[in-house]
């Protein structure tokens, strides 16, 4: 009897807590992005002072959890909406989203790989520019987060959170610009110089790609308001 | 059952299957077209309460048309109600927003003609207004119901998914109300006819007292129920497709719109709430459920994008509020000349 009750009661709530059980999926997927921004920054101020050293790694290896984590994560939440036929006007554009914030998450590894492999030789009179940089990129990387979250619960904000990511991806192309210019005016050798303009490219392709994410979310808010 | 009344009802209930397969897919197309809800438990809920409503609340569209005329022969009901569905026929094949409601009338003015009876001026022309008041009075409760959700779902800024969840039981809910109203509205286009030469009699159920009025609406809105699962799939995907342009919220809107004002034209309730208020109140009389929802959604369009609004489907309604009657009454006319002199039928008293 008693079990009969609880299978009912649970029948009852399946749908209620799957779907709570999902948003924190996407809530948790959310804050990983937010995380492995965060480890970024700590990981390339760590390299610009003391170049590869074993916190550099722990926030590599940090980062690396955190995109296998998160690889899961869309996984799982593409196998639940697709197999509950959930939200079906706006399932193709929750996964593209996941998608691209994992793309995200993956380049912020990556990059910290290439630091970790590259070891780029950074000179003195161009780390400040480079913590600027990183320091902007990542503020871009979580508006566009925080954009993201109010596509899923307050559409109508998600313009306001892409201003900012809109912003902070010119401000990030006008340090990459200065960066580039300094590299070049510099004494370094050719294949140096190249090396650096390669690293201020990729740290750059993080904001760029915030800034793609923005203009998807810009149409997806649109579609749920018609 | 005498089988001659079985054969006299036919029309009817060929009517009510035709309803079935044609109307349900305005209360559960988008919620099946998209997947939210499948379609065997939009049926089951569709066929439940398509039959609660007609027998529980189904009588007062059908005194309305009883008093536009009284069929006092069951072969003259039979006709009304045959012309009444091979005019609705026609029209679906010529893709006009067609209404039963519209051909059962000119079914009636037609028996009335050929019968040589009067008919009731001051009932049709208020019959008449409601087919101009159910589209108009569906957009303004989408408008505002609209209006009312948009504003509250800004404040309480719900997660997608858990308004994915409250969408799929508003629509089963909005479902099951605007089944119940179905029947108890449109009952009356199938069965009402037959009402004032009813071939049943009272039946006691212990306490309960199942009138024969109710035993006909059951059996009508039995044939609406296997209409809904043997042929209403395909209509479903259809308006759901055409539903589906809308976000989940409009299309709920849309239901619940449809669905109130084919209960406050079939609700006796309602009516005398407005009399005691010294409101005016709705002359109780089956409506078209097609032309609700194109008003609805017309309505919804006028406050989103007036763009999206397709003028050619309204055009269309008032054409059907002319040609729909007028095609029933003819039909009705020149096949009652038939049924009375080749088939030797009584076809009015």
């Amino acid at each position: 009897m008693f079990l009969a009750n609880r299978k009912e009661q649970n029948g009852r709530f399946t749908l209620f807590r799957r779907t709570k059980k999902l948003e924190s999926r996407i809530d948790e997927f959310l804050d990983n992005m937010v995380e492995a921004a965060l480890l970024f920054r700590r990981g390339i101020k760590i390299y610009l002072k003391r170049g590869i050293t074993d916190e550099f790694e722990e926030c590599l290896e940090k980062a690396e959890e955190l995109e296998n984590r998160n690889d899961e994560l869309r996984r799982r939440i593409e196998t639940e909406l697709y197999l509950n036929t959930l939200i079906p006007e706006s399932r193709e554009d929750v996964l593209r989203l996941l998608e691209h914030i994992d793309d995200l998450v993956n380049l912020v590894e990556a990059n910290l790989f290439r630091f970790s492999i590259q070891q780029p030789d950074i000179p003195d009179h161009l780390k400040n520019g480079f913590r600027d940089l990183t320091k902007i990129v990542v503020e871009c990387l979580e508006e566009v987060v925080k954009a993201a979250r109010a596509f899923f619960r307050d559409y109508s904000s998600v313009r306001d959170f892409n201003s900012k990511v809109i912003f902070f991806e010119t401000e990030a192309d006008k340090v990459s610009t200065r960066i580039q210019r300094e590299v070049f005016d510099s004494d370094l050798s050719l294949e140096n110089k190249r090396h650096l303009i390669y690293f201020v490219e990729k740290i750059d392709d993080l904001a760029n790609g915030a800034e793609d994410i923005a203009d998807e979310l810009n149409i997806y808010a649109i579609k749920l308001k018609v | 059952m005498d089988l001659s009344i079985l054969i006299y009802l036919s029309s009817g209930l060929f009517l009510g299957w035709s309803l079935g397969s044609n109307d349900a897919a305005n209360v559960f197309g988008i919620a099946v077209a998209t997947g939210m809800v499948q379609f065997k438990t939009a049926a089951i809920i569709c066929s439940i309460f398509v039959i609660l409503g007609a027998v529980i609340s189904g009588s007062g569209g059908a005194s309305t048309l009883s008093r536009l005329g009284h069929i006092n022969t069951m072969s003259g009901a039979f006709m009304v109600t045959l012309a009444a569905a091979v005019t609705v026929y026609n029209m679906v094949k010529l893709k006009l927003p067609s209404s039963t409601t519209q051909a059962i009338i000119g079914g009636i003015v037609g028996w009335n003609l050929y019968a040589g009876k009067p008919t009731d001026m001051q009932v049709l022309m208020k019959i008449t207004m409601t087919w101009v008041l159910c589209p108009l009075l569906a957009a303004a409760i989408a408008i505002l119901l609209y209006k009312l959700l948009t504003f509250l779902l800004s404040r309480l800024k719900i997660h997608l998914l858990t308004m994915d969840m409250y969408t799929r039981f508003g629509l089963i809910i909005a479902g099951a109300f605007g089944s119940y109203s179905l029947g108890a509205n449109n009952i009356a286009n199938v069965m009402g006819v037959f009402v004032d030469v009813l071939p049943f009699t009272d039946a006691v159920v212990g306490p309960y007292t199942f009138t024969s009025v109710q035993q006909l609406f059951l059996l009508g809105a039995c044939a609406i129920a296997v209409g809904v699962f043997t042929y209403s799939y395909k209509m479903m995907l259809t308006v759901g497709g055409e539903l589906s342009v809308l976000s989940p919220i409009a299309a709920w809107v849309v239901v619940v719109a449809h669905s109130f004002v084919l209960f406050a034209f079939a609700s006796q309730g309602i009516k005398t709430f407005l009399e005691s208020n010294h409101l005016p109140s709705l002359l109780l009389v089956p409506v078209s459920s097609t032309q609700a929802v194109v008003g609805a959604i017309v309505g919804l369009g006028l406050i989103t994008n007036r763009q999206s609004i397709r003028w050619g489907k309204i055009s269309q309604i008032f054409v059907s509020w002319l040609v729909t009657p007028i095609t029933a009454a003819l039909i009705c006319f020149i096949s009652l000349f038939f049924l009375q002199n080749v088939f030797n039928q009584t076809v009015y008293q």
